[in-house]
């Protein structure tokens, strides 16, 4: 019997080393999907015992701890020092609605386990010691000044403002209205429910800079213009007929003002002015899956890289029943209309201050980032953020063009409201009509700097709700976010 | 070194390990250093210096090494049960108490010939059925987490399946035995017996609507007729019958759907029908909440753990984040503190008792002290096994305690038996052995 025997021990001992396998499985290669888990708060509670990392703009503290005795346990609770300013892109970390923004996705790094192995042994080390584990501190690139003046000027407006450095992609100002207090997240939720502005829902937890999609208007134009200008069959001096309208499948779309039609036009003139039967022309030439690539060579179709979580990045482009579409054939889409933003293209204010950036930075998209670098509790910097091409979106010649046409817009076309004396600035005004009345979403894209020199300064803003135009409503908020980020701002 | 003394010596280190280990759940759970954990180290200390003493006079010559392992995993499961609720804490120690306390009743009553209970086999084996049945009886049975398991004498409730179990593998020893030639020739009359333990089985699946206690010992009957047989092909057979059986019986049994339903998806990503309250939520939300639980706590040990006394069981508030911590999940608690490394080193002290049993049951002599080790071995194995592998999400979780460790008083006795047994055919095998 013994032969039995021994096949059954094998096979009792076979069972217990298959729960060391499964254990083995969960704490190693499981953990960070479950960690990551909303649901998991023992995760969450657990990390309360954890004394995070700052989180810095360059010399303001945007969140910092708050060290609460409970039990005979040390547990370390979150302080905003800076309120609503940036609370989207910060996000919130708590124990009762777990975490948003960059309290999310940096998680590991606030709480010291995304490490190299001796910064592991050492967080070990602390922890058998019985001392606190220390987090590290991130540093932003918001430039919170500016932030301010940017909130401000939205005021009850729902809307973004978005505003790069186009040679390094750093994030500058990234406001989005309305606000809200994340100090008040963990036992006042309610109070956020409550928070009005001119739109309805106010949502004033959703970053409207990522998150916001938005029809562009006739700030794709700059896209269809980098896209008629690459392929060659149209150049700056290019003569265009406008009767005020277009004929694009057997329907007229209008110019915005249909009274005045330009006559015999070049195509930088178009741009200056926003004429849409021009570019409604070039779009119906150039077909839809052109223009579409190169909106892809600025970003679109891809979620924006920004160090915030995923889930609250949107990506731009053509949207049908709810989700990024990509049409098979040029016949699916009506290239006319959507050469001048209309035609379900949505768009986020990040993506536009990427295209924005990419005009003024000779043709070179940079990727974004808002986390300067990574400091160790001792201060020791662990990493610092390497600016990086996403892509060049046109050439550079190309580039000059449409940025002076971009610089005519400001100078005497539609966008004259964000003119900076002693500044160059190139911008695109757009205003897309819902048909309703007090209902348009407008825009302004914009980059900045001194003649002469590459631009210092992109930006996007957009407005929720307007009755007027781009140029009226969003070109002034532009122009004081600018001034403000160029050091021209009346407040010192 | 005589076995007696080896034993002792290797108690003496696990007494080392074990006070270290509760003494830092008390430190921890006061947040100051001082000593009232020894009263309970030396408490638990004594009670095992009585089990020693007690096989030093009647098993001289048993395995030296079941005791000590017997009293470290004891002894961690009093550590995490203290510190998941200190006056459960208490009770487990008393637990502890009677369990030794029975072990030496059994030894002492079976101190000149445990072989006397093959002669009683046909009794066990009825016992073991009617124990089963014994909390479907209207009026004497109780319903709690809607299974029934428990059963109320007086103030008294009880799991009498803990102690079927016992006498099953008692029964199959002295039938198996008996027939193991006429079964391996595979004869169909031979199998009324054993067919009736399938139904047996099912019957009482359906009573009690718990899986884990019938795979548990239907698992044990299995093996204990392929070591007698050694037809494989039976093995087999079994468990498609008991597959069978279970899938026929599926519908009827809403427990099980449910507890299968946990185990292939505990997570949703949109909201069902949730039973508990009536209305649409998330499974995490509802009927998987405590496995889901459990698995993040297992998972927040990592390689080190927590510490014993840091790990995350409460909301910062206090609420309990996962029910039935002390019982059923007391294995995503350790895990939680001791980590991989800790949880690894229990796993491998329940592999050390059932390698120790399974080599017991290799040096008997005799065919029903052979298929007895064996039987009880293999049920410390696959009881460890359905309970840690339902909280891994290896099986369906079934609720069934983790031997020696789990909180609980007719567990920590039965097995107590079950130790008591093997340390009599452990001590007869060496003492008859022919030199």
């Amino acid at each position: 019997m013994n032969r039995q025997l021994t096949h059954v021990g094998w096979a009792a001992m076979g069972l217990i080393v298959a729960l060391v396998l499964g254990t083995t499985y969960w704490q190693t290669w499981a953990r960070p999907g479950l960690a990551a888990r909303q649901d998991n708060e023992i995760q969450r509670v657990s990390e309360f015992q954890v004394r995070r990392g700052l989180i810095l703009a360059p010399e303001r503290v945007l969140a910092r701890n708050r060290v609460v005795e409970r039990r005979g346990k040390t547990l370390y609770f979150r302080r905003y020092p800076q309120g609503r300013l940036a609370a989207q892109v910060v996000g919130y970390s708590t124990a009762s609605r777990s975490r948003a923004g960059l309290e999310k996705s940096l998680n590991g790094i606030l709480t010291g386990t995304e490490r190299d192995l001796g910064g592991l042994v050492e967080r070990q080390l602390n922890d058998l010691r019985g001392k606190p584990i220390v987090g590290d501190t991130v540093v932003t690139t918001l430039d919170l000044h500016a932030q301010k003046v940017a909130l401000d000027a939205l005021g009850r407006t729902c809307g973004a403002v978005v505003a790069l450095d186009p040679r390094s992609g750093k994030l500058l100002v990234m406001a989005s209205s309305p606000s809200y207090n994340p100090n008040v997240v963990e036992n006042n939720f309610g109070k956020i429910s409550k928070i009005t502005a001119d739109c309805r829902p106010a949502a004033p937890l959703i970053n409207r800079g990522t998150q916001g999609l938005y029809p562009p208007g006739s700030t794709f134009k700059v896209v269809t213009a980098s896209a008629a200008l690459e392929s060659n069959r149209f150049s700056p001096d290019s003569e265009f007929v406008d009767p005020g309208y277009c004929i694009a499948y057997g329907k007229r779309v209008n110019n915005f003002d249909t009274s005045r039609p330009f006559g015999r036009v070049s195509f930088a003139t178009a741009l200056q002015y926003s004429v849409n039967s021009v570019f409604c022309n070039v779009g119906k030439a150039l077909g839809a899956k052109r223009i579409l690539d190169q909106a892809k060579r600025f970003g679109f179709y891809q979620r924006p890289p920004l160090e915030t979580p995923d889930g609250e990045r949107y990506p731009s482009g053509l949207y049908r029943n709810g989700e990024l579409w990509y049409p098979k054939r040029d016949s699916d889409v009506d290239a006319g209309r959507m050469a001048f933003g209309q035609e379900r293209m949505l768009v986020t204010p990040l993506q536009m201050a990427m295209v924005a950036a990419g005009i003024g930075n000779a043709g070179i998209v940079m990727r974004p980032y808002v986390v300067e670098k990574i400091v160790s509790p001792k201060g020791k910097t662990v990493s610092r953020t390497e600016r990086q091409r996403l892509d060049r979106a046109v050439g550079p010649v190309n580039a000059r063009d449409i940025g002076n046409m971009m610089v005519s817009a400001v100078q005497a076309g539609t966008g004259t409201a964000a003119q900076i004396p002693g500044y160059r600035v190139g911008g695109k005004t757009g205003t897309a009509e819902t048909g309703v009345a007090g209902r348009n979403t407008t825009w302004f894209i914009a980059f900045a700097g001194r003649p002469g020199r590459r631009p210092e300064v992109a930006i996007a803003v957009a407005l929720e709700r307007q009755s007027l135009t781009g140029g009226a409503t969003a070109a002034p908020i532009a122009k004081t976010v600018l001034e403000s980020l160029l050091g021209t701002g009346g407040n010192p | 070194m005589s076995a007696r003394n080896r034993e002792l010596a290797t108690l003496f280190l696990a007494a080392l390990v074990a006070s270290a280990a509760f003494a830092s759940a008390w430190i921890s759970g006061l947040g100051v250093v001082d000593y009232g954990w020894l009263p309970w180290a030396g408490g638990l200390a004594a009670v095992f210096l009585v089990a020693h003493a007690f096989a030093r006079w009647i098993v001289p010559d048993a395995d030296p090494t079941l005791l000590p392992l017997t009293a470290l995993l004891c002894a961690i499961g009093l550590t995490f049960v203290y510190r998941i609720d200190p006056y459960d804490g208490r009770r487990q120690l008393v637990w502890v108490a009677v369990g030794v306390a029975v072990f030496v009743l059994v030894l002492v009553w079976l101190r000149y010939d445990y072989r006397v209970l093959e002669r009683y086999k046909y009794v066990f084996g009825v016992s073991a059925i009617v124990l089963l049945m014994l909390p479907s009886v209207p009026g004497l049975g109780q319903r709690v987490n809607g299974v029934k398991l428990w059963v109320d004498i007086g103030p008294l409730r009880f799991q009498p399946g803990e102690i079927a179990k016992i006498f099953l593998v008692i029964f199959l020893a002295g039938y198996l035995r008996d027939k193991r030639e006429a079964l391996a020739q595979g004869r169909l009359k031979d199998f009324g017996p054993l067919l009736a333990i399938w139904g047996g089985a099912m019957l009482v699946l359906v009573q009690t609507s718990d899986l884990g206690s019938a795979l548990l010992n239907f698992g044990i009957f299995l093996a204990m007729l392929y070591a007698a047989t050694g037809r494989l092909s039976f093995v087999l057979a079994g468990l498609a019958l008991f597959a069978g059986g279970a899938a026929l019986l599926y519908d009827k049994l809403d427990r099980v759907q449910q507890r299968v339903t946990v185990w292939l998806a505990p997570w949703t990503d949109d909201k069902v029908y949730c039973a508990i309250n009536g209305k649409l939520e998330y499974r995490q939300n509802c009927d998987s909440y405590q496995l889901v639980k459990s698995l993040y706590s297992i998972a927040n040990g990592g390689y080190g753990g927590t510490g014993i006394g840091r790990g995350t069981f409460q909301t910062v508030d206090g609420t309990p984040l996962i029910p039935y911590l002390q019982t059923d999940f007391v294995y995503s608690a350790i895990a939680q503190e001791l980590g991989l490394i800790g949880a690894a080193a229990v796993l491998l002290l329940f592999l050390a008792l059932v390698a120790r049993s399974m080599r017991v049951s290799l040096v008997a002599h005799d065919g029903f002290s052979k298929l007895l080790a064996a039987g009880l071995g293999f049920g410390f194995a696959l009881q460890t096994f359905i309970i840690v592998g339902g909280v891994l999400r290896l099986v369906p979780l079934t609720g069934i305690t983790l031997p020696f460790v789990s909180y609980g008083g007719s567990s920590i006795v039965s097995n107590f038996v079950m130790l008591a047994l093997l340390m009599l055919v452990s001590h007869r095998a060496v003492r008859t052995a022919p030199t």
